[in-house]
């Protein structure tokens, strides 16, 4: 595999200027939809309840209860714990909304390996569409690379015919020349596997559980490495930054950057994601403003 | 010695505990009556608003939570520094009119003892409006009064300066938090206002002023649904009937009062419990009496 050294200046300066797009009316209200539309409906908490996620995934397929002139489309997913994907499965079954689960140790993936494989297989068996690892970044930082590899290569044969999501956990990565190697190196292990059907295999940012998360260069880097992929063997790798994405305008921002990185074709749910849970509530509130002139309250809006 | 050149003051918004900009770009400019000069005062935009009740949003919980003892204090320190700057707010009020530079003082020592008083109400407001309510049973009965939330304050053009600063501390001293639109004729004493909360220890949020046209966003004001009160005076019919019309959308409280210029002095109406009961909520309570 062969090293990518990042500009880190021209990186920042280029995701900046993604940031200084006028983005109004039609444009604005197809762009607040569509991330709408991407949005991994998240709870990853220790307090998670079943009812709780009950909640989340009602407010999946229905975002928003009030009177909207145009319909609003439901989220992408919903992405829980294994132990809560059945309760989720209960509802979402049928509904076109897909149940993601985090897994193989999930967060910091500071377990056996036999016992993150085990933990993805289960959730997979208990009705996961899409599981989200965590690399192991203590053999990354080590150097030990191809453990790594490995290591993703046995989850991905694990929990297929599901999709995965590979977590990288920039903010533990230290710099953009590490996320590059890292992005990389992800998506070659998890090609070398076998083929590899458009938005079958994600990256992604991180975790949430550590900050700085999902930052516009890191998220810049990591479409580089999936744009160099393709160009290298035609096949589209998905993208889903997750962490500190919490307001509408940034979700437009990534939107631009991907379509400028990428293009159209990587702006469908089936390609990008924004893992997030207060986002969706500042979409709403901007496409309700959009649509009756008047800015909502948060007490307007679910928690979850 | 070459001439030295005059710096002018850049005048802005005050919003979430600092000075910016209007998003617009847009200023509009208020003849200083005085000098005989043009001040260029940023026109607050319908974002400005929205930012500054998002600001007002913040600071909502922490402000209510705060004891009534510490906001009298703050209030307090607000009157300190009105007093420091007596003479520069002398002549703000100046640009607005042509009264004489004896009642322009009158006015601002006035608008200091205003603050003062409204200081001292701040911790008593909860046991004169509220208590405890007799009841036919083994039970307490108590009702405790709440701030109503986000107060959008719209003062009067006159008195340019005791005005907003009875507006500004009646929901103020009870816990409420402010969006203040300043009165368009006669801005500058508000906008000289701001540099005053800005160094009196108001956290950041609790108070925030617009200088702008108000027909840019009055209704942008009215129609929002997190602000929880409006309180305006001498509005015209429609206006106000306009007002209270979008603001029962969201039951937004509208407090409306008309108010000559003389009314603002007497001091013992201006600053009554009765000017703050309007931005609070009466909670009551049922509790078993212990036997």
């Amino acid at each position: 595999m062969d090293a990518r050294p990042i500009d880190s200046i021209m990186l920042e300066q280029r995701a900046a200027s993604f940031t200084r797009r006028s983005i109004k009316e039609a444009a604005k209200r197809q762009g607040l939809k569509m991330a709408l539309s991407m949005v991994d409906l998240t709870t990853l908490e220790g307090a998670d309840s079943p009812e709780k996620v009950r909640a989340i995934c009602r407010k999946a397929i229905r975002p928003w209860d009030g009177p909207m002139d145009s319909p609003l489309p439901s989220v992408a997913a919903v992405c829980v714990y294994p132990n809560l994907v059945p309760v989720a499965r209960d509802i979402l079954a049928g509904t076109g909304v897909r149940i993601a689960s985090v897994a193989t140790g999930f967060p910091s993936g500071q377990y056996p390996l036999e016992v993150r494989l085990r933990d993805a297989a289960e959730a997979v068996a208990a009705g996961a569409d899409e599981i989200d690892m965590v690399i192991n970044r203590g053999a990354f930082l080590a150097g030990r690379e191809s453990e790594v590899a490995d290591e993703i290569r046995e989850v991905r044969s694990a929990v297929h015919p599901a999709h995965l999501k590979i977590i990288l956990e920039t903010g533990e990565l230290g710099n953009y020349d590490s996320i590059r190697r890292a992005s990389d190196l992800a998506i070659e292990a998890a090609a070398s596997v076998g083929p590899i059907r458009d938005g079958e295999v994600f990256i992604k940012t991180s975790t949430g559980k550590i900050s700085p998360a999902a930052t516009m260069p890191v998220v810049l880097v990591m479409l580089e490495a999936i744009r160099d992929h393709y160009f290298a063997t035609g096949v589209r790798i998905g993208m889903k930054p997750a962490g500190g994405i919490r307001r509408a305008k940034a979700a437009l921002h990534h939107l631009v950057m991907v379509k400028e990185t990428l293009g159209d074709e990587w702006l469908t749910p089936s390609l990008f994601r924004f893992g997030a849970s207060s986002l969706t509530n500042d979409l709403l509130r901007q496409l309700i403003r959009l649509d009756r002139h008047r800015y909502m309250a948060a007490h307007d809006f679910s928690e979850a | 010695m070459a001439q030295r050149i005059d710096v002018a003051k850049t005048w802005k918004l005050f919003i979430g505990g600092r000075f910016v900009r209007s998003e617009s770009g847009q200023s509009m400019p208020v003849r200083h009556r005085r000098h005989g000069t043009t001040v260029h005062l940023c026109r607050g935009s319908r974002k400005d608003l929205r930012d500054a009740i998002e600001a007002a949003c913040g600071a909502r919980d922490g402000w209510a939570a705060a004891s009534g003892y510490l906001r009298g204090q703050i209030l307090y320190r607000m009157a300190e520094m009105l007093e420091s700057r007596r003479t520069e707010m002398s002549e703000a009020l100046g640009a607005a009119g042509n009264a004489t530079p004896a009642r322009r003082l009158a006015e601002v020592d006035a608008a200091i003892d205003r603050l003062v008083g409204f200081a001292g109400w701040s911790d008593k407001i909860e046991q004169i409006l509220g208590g405890q309510n007799a009841v036919p049973g083994p039970y307490y009965n108590i009702t405790v009064p709440e701030p109503t939330g986000v107060v959008g304050v719209l003062p009067p053009d006159r008195p340019a300066l005791l005005g907003v600063i009875s507006m500004l501390a009646a929901p103020l001293c009870a816990g409420n938090t402010v969006v203040v639109l300043a009165p368009e004729s006669h801005p500058l004493p508000t906008a000289l206002l701001a540099e005053i909360l800005a160094t009196s220890d108001v956290p950041p949020g609790v108070v925030n002023i617009l200088t702008c046209h108000r027909a840019d966003v009055i209704w942008h004001l009215a129609d929002h649904r997190e602000v929880n009160a409006i309180s305006a005076v001498n509005l015209d019919e429609e206006t106000l009937a306009e007002l209270r019309r979008r603001a029962a959308e969201s039951i937004k409280r509208v407090h409306h009062e008309r108010l000559t210029a003389p009314a603002w002095a007497k001091h013992d109406e201006r600053c009554s419990p009765w000017c703050v009961e309007p931005f609070l909520e009466m909670k009551t309570l049922w509790h078993p009496a212990a036997t």
